[in-house]
């Protein structure tokens, strides 16, 4: 690594994220100058974004070679009034909390109380969607049976393909000009909604290449007071990129890369899109670029990675934007969810891998930074050698890359109904979820609370921890003389509660079509162009909803804890075991512990649980799969969970597991934290018992302590493992290496360890700035792998 | 068939070629000092006293099951083999002891076409070594001391026996894989293993030596067991001095490796 990388590289990882109201400042200056009253929503829109675009500051950082922050500079995050209008309270948590907090400088709560709430409040899509959505809606929300992803973070969770690379802004312009003339004013009755949609697209290309000419002479300025003869040449040759991208398309590696850089503020400027933005099969897109520019003699290797490197940083200087409430349990992380997509196969279903796959495999490995998140797309195609090179960065314990099946994203997006080539294209993004790259729109709703269903389902309809009634009547437990009474009861429940939330999700999609386009990332994805639709509206040439379930492990071993102690073993009545669980427990210590170890756990590869694993899956999968969107697409399921395990196990009562009250869930499709005692394949066979190609992305964390890979048959042997796993279809499975020592060491000593990174849950985080929840969890987990 | 087996292992990556399956069948002939698994060496199913949460507790080792069930559990893990060209491994204890269903394991493993490897100390009769060569694709034969006083001394039997049985698996192929447990200051020292060198010399059929470095996994157990006769406290090899190890077996021109 370079010296001016490593300096890039330590600011970017020791400063504090701090808040910035310069975006929400530019924002209210225009929609309060009244020049949005006169256009329409997406013109007011577009304008906003070239407004801003125009008018940001436009920082150089030094050394750098790719330029363009979010906000004013490095780790500097940006406010969304527009979708969240902070409160002074907000700004004080934000300010002060232990975990994942942004320095607030003092003059700013005068700025947000004064100009910024004053004009939003009332106005933000938060307020929007909270004032719409009924009352059981939000019992159900308040009491934890699911989270709400829209209600202060913009439906993004799209990744881009290639177009970029052949095309540049000038290009995407006239596409919009010849979409705009073949509109048929005579028959098509939306004709004039499709022409103020495109014009606004319009707007937004200008926007990003004034922004782009801005600092193409912001450089030449700098290169003009330069003394350096290096900086100096670099900082023309910036320049000079900077006046040709993104306008036209890109003819260097370098180019390539800015352009790149270019496209991704302007969707995290636009709106603060879930899973920030995506550059989806980097090394695929790239190689190209490398390899000419290689082969000419422009760039040397090392050269390639160092702009690889400063490319690296961009992303880790961009923090998730600060997030409050629910929305901040569910998702507690700096973390904004950027996946580079390595290998997999092209669109004629060649194996993908190239040279800059291992280069930028190389470049990972050097950086050992938070973002972006990257994973590798393991396909029977690919070579061992590929995912060998992998592990062995996997094994140095910062639970970067994670591991995905190519052939199972395929094979789960054909089912989906899209055709072959894109779904070959594609790849996986976010945590674990799949899309096609460039063409699909797949929003996450919210996160779903599977255990606490049951738990509600055990008290006829009530929740109690409130003892208010949130759920329908299915029968008080005396009722359920047989386990199928039981089953029977609770999928009527999350058949209820789906209902509700896809009812809140039809009136949140609609709030968001209607009053936040986003013209700029519509430009991006096929066919918004060409249909003259808005991303948020429908415009892509895919359109999915998910629902994300959580707490699989946790549901399983509940029901089959009942199945085995109330109805097979009849040790205890259902009644006395509710009253066991109503009090934690307190007086039920042996009860709790055969639970724990005698009654059958999911994980370990045995049928009479993991038969009430599909089960549980087929109730959550016909609640929701194939339902109908607003956007002429599907509601779909996945399974996993970000942080939210932890938030939806504080809002549980204990569970027939012998899980404990408020403690977390079990987390993706892991077992539940602990029960696996029969080692990496009995887990692995026990999940490869979901079908994951009904869903669009399932989660599978196995930790290991670095003994396992130490060696190269040890390497060897978890190669043999992903492919096992893969060969069943499994979709997904990451490794967290590290001792549980170490990461009790770093409870204590955070300041030693503010770079230890380990694999959460579909994605990796500095351990120190975990709750202190998690943080045990994970220890505990990696306690376990001990013996 | 029934026998009795205390533990199976899956994903057992030490015990022969690729992702296995370990299968631990009770009793022993030998009373080896430093038995990792002491609860092994009865060839019943036993209650031992241990220390729990809730107090001091019996537990069952060992449970009696059919050749049935052993083998559905070893197949679960058939996708595992397949890719990493692994297989089932019957350990102990000795599992010779239990000839009849040892070898009725190992003809089942043969019928899902499984890789079949015997962990042995190689204390048994010839003819049950025999009985099973045909449906063995692998011994993972242990050689602790060569000499008969001291094998005697630490394992409370002769070696004569191990060593002929060796010989005679030599003879028939190449089947067998060498496994040499060191335990400090015991087997060791360089004389007990230039005795063990001099002795492969003159073998023909050895591909492979598996060193065996001490370790303290057995120490916490006899505590819970309370077992006090057996060796404890002993320190582990220093990597300078397992690779001075590695050193002396170079004569051989056989793979030698260290298992970690």
């Amino acid at each position: 690594m370079s010296e001016r990388i490593k300096k890039l590289r330590d600011y970017s990882i020791n400063t504090k994220p701090s808040l910035s109201l310069e975006r929400a400042g530019l924002l209210t200056e225009f929609y309060s100058s009244g020049k949005a009253d006169k256009v329409s929503v997406p013109q007011a829109r577009a304008l906003a974004f070239k407004y801003i675009l125009s008018n940001k500051e436009i920082p150089v950082n030094d050394g750098e070679l790719i330029v363009g922050e979010r906000g004013p500079a490095p780790l500097s995050t940006p406010t969304y009034p527009e979708i969240c209008t902070h409160t002074e309270a907000d700004f004080d948590i934000l300010n002060s909390r232990e975990k994942i907090s942004f320095s607030i400088e003092n003059e700013l709560y005068d700025i947000q109380s004064n100009i910024i709430s004053p004009f939003w409040s009332g106005r933000s899509i938060r307020d929007k969607i909270f004032n719409e959505l009924d009352s059981e809606w939000k019992a159900a929300y308040s009491a934890g049976i699911f989270t709400e992803f829209q209600e202060q973070r913009a439906p993004g969770h799209t990744v881009l393909d290639d177009k970029i690379y052949k095309k540049g802004f000038k290009d995407f312009k006239k596409e919009i000009e010849e979409s705009i003339s073949n509109l048929d004013f005579f028959n098509d009755v939306n004709a004039f909604k499709k022409r103020e949609e495109l014009r606004a697209m319009s707007t937004c290309c200008d926007a990003i290449i004034i922004y782009a000419k801005r600092y193409s002479e912001n450089l030449y300025l700098l290169a003009g007071s330069e003394k350096e003869p290096k900086r100096k040449l670099e900082l023309e040759t910036l320049a000079g990129i900077c006046g040709r991208v993104p306008e036209n398309a890109p003819n260097t590696f370098w180019e390539a890369l800015q352009y790149y850089w270019f496209v991704h503020l302007g969707v995290i400027t636009e709106l603060n899109t879930w899973d920030s933005f995506n550059p989806g099969r980097l090394d695929r897109n790239l190689y190209p670029f490398w390899k000419r520019d290689i082969e000419s003699g422009l760039l040397t290797k090392e050269d390639a990675k160092e702009l690889l490197m400063s490319f690296w940083v961009k992303f880790n200087n961009q923090p998730a934007p600060p997030k409050v409430g629910v929305t901040a349990q569910e998702s507690n992380t700096y973390t904004d969810f950027c996946l580079i997509n390595l290998g997999g196969l092209d669109e004629n279903g060649n194996d993908a891998v190239n040279e800059l796959t291992y280069e930028i495999l190389d470049v990972i490995e050097e950086m050992r930074i938070l973002q972006p998140s990257s994973m590798v797309q393991i396909s029977k195609k690919n070579p061992d050698k590929f995912l060998k090179r992998a592990l062995n960065i996997i094994k140095t314990g910062f639970g970067q890359p994670s591991i995905f099946n190519t052939d199972a994203i395929i094979s789960e997006m054909l089912r989906q109904g899209k055709t072959l080539p894109d779904a070959r294209n594609g790849g996986a993004s976010g945590c674990v979820e799949t899309g096609a790259f460039g063409k699909e729109s797949y929003i996450l709703t919210g996160y779903f609370n599977i255990p606490k269903v049951l738990e509600i389902t055990l008290h006829n309809g009530f929740d109690p921890r409130t003892g208010n009634k949130i759920g329908i009547e299915t029968g008080s437990v005396e009722t359920f003389l047989t386990f199928d009474d039981l089953i029977s009861a609770f999928k009527k429940q999350i058949e209820y509660f789906i209902d509700i939330k896809i009812k809140g999700n039809l009136i949140i999609e609609r709030v968001w079509a209607e009053y936040l386009p986003a013209p700029f990332l519509s430009i991006l994805i096929d066919d918004c162009i060409k249909n003259g639709k808005d991303y948020n509206d429908g415009g892509a040439r895919y359109n999915s909803s998910y629902i994300q379930g959580v707490g699989m492990g946790t549901i399983t071993d509940s029901l089959t804890a009942f199945k085995y102690a109330v109805y097979d073993k009849k040790l205890i009545t259902i009644n006395d075991f509710i009253k066991a669980l109503s009090i934690n427990f307190k007086g039920y210590e042996k009860l709790r512990s055969l639970l724990l170890d005698e009654s059958p756990k999911y994980g370990n590869d045995d049928d009479y649980a993991d038969d009430i694993l599909k089960q549980v899956f087929e109730i959550y999968f016909d609640a929701i799969d194939g339902r109908e969107n607003t956007k002429g697409g599907k509601f779909r399921i996945n399974l996993l969970p970000t942080t939210c395990h932890i938030y939806f196990g504080s809002v549980t009562g204990a569970t027939p597991d012998g899980r404990l009250s408020g403690k977390p869930l079990s987390e993706g499709i892991s077992p539940v934290q602990g029960s696996d005692r029969k080692g990496p394949t009995a887990v692995i066979k026990s999940a490869a018992k979901i079908d994951h190609l009904r869903t669009g992305g399932t989660l599978l964390n196995q930790k290991f302590t670095p003994q396992f890979l130490n060696s190269e048959e040890g390497i060897d042997n978890v190669l043999h493992l992903v492919r096992s796993y893969f060969k069943m279809d499994g979709h997904h499975i990451q490794f967290n290496v590290v001792t549980a020592d170490t990461l009790r060491r770093a409870q204590k000593n955070p300041d030693e360890y503010r770079d230890l990174i380990v694999r959460v849950a579909g994605y990796s985080d500095y351990f120190v700035n975990l709750g202190i929840d998690l943080q045990n969890e994970i220890i505990e987990r990696t306690e376990q792998l001990k013996n | 068939m029934d026998g009795v087996i205390f533990d199976i292992k899956r994903y057992a990556v030490h015990d022969g070629p690729g992702i296995r399956t370990t299968v631990f069948l009770k009793g022993c002939w030998l009373n080896c000092r430093w038995c990792h698994n002491p609860e092994s060496k009865n060839a019943e199913p036993e209650l031992i006293e241990v220390d729990s949460k809730f107090g001091c507790e019996e537990i069952q080792f060992g449970k009696k099951v059919s050749v049935e069930e052993v083998i559905n559990e070893v197949v679960k893990d058939s996708v595992f083999y397949e890719q990493s060209k692994g297989g089932v491994t019957f350990s102990g204890g000795e599992p010779l002891y239990q000839i009849e269903f040892l070898k009725a394991l190992l003809i089942e493993s043969k019928k899902h076409n499984i890789h079949t490897a015997v962990d042995t100390s190689g204390y048994a009769p010839a003819d049950s070594l025999e009985s099973i060569y045909d449906y063995t694709d692998l011994f993972l034969y242990d050689l602790k001391l060569f000499d008969e006083k001291l094998h005697i001394e630490y394992t409370g039997q002769s070696n004569k026996q191990i060593l002929k049985n060796l010989k005679y698996l030599d003879k028939l192929g190449e089947k067998v894989t060498l496994r040499i447990p060191l335990i400090p200051g015991i087997t060791d020292t360089k004389d007990n293993l230039l005795l063990i060198i001099n002795f492969v010399h003159k073998l023909k059929n050895i591909k492979k030596i598996d060193l065996l470095p001490y370790n303290k996994i057995g120490e916490g157990k006899y505590s819970r067991l309370k077992i006090s006769d057996n060796i404890t406290k002993l320190q582990s090899q220093s990597v300078d001095y397992l690779l001075e190890i590695k050193e002396l077996f170079k004569s051989l021109d056989i793979d030698v490796r260290v298992n970690k």
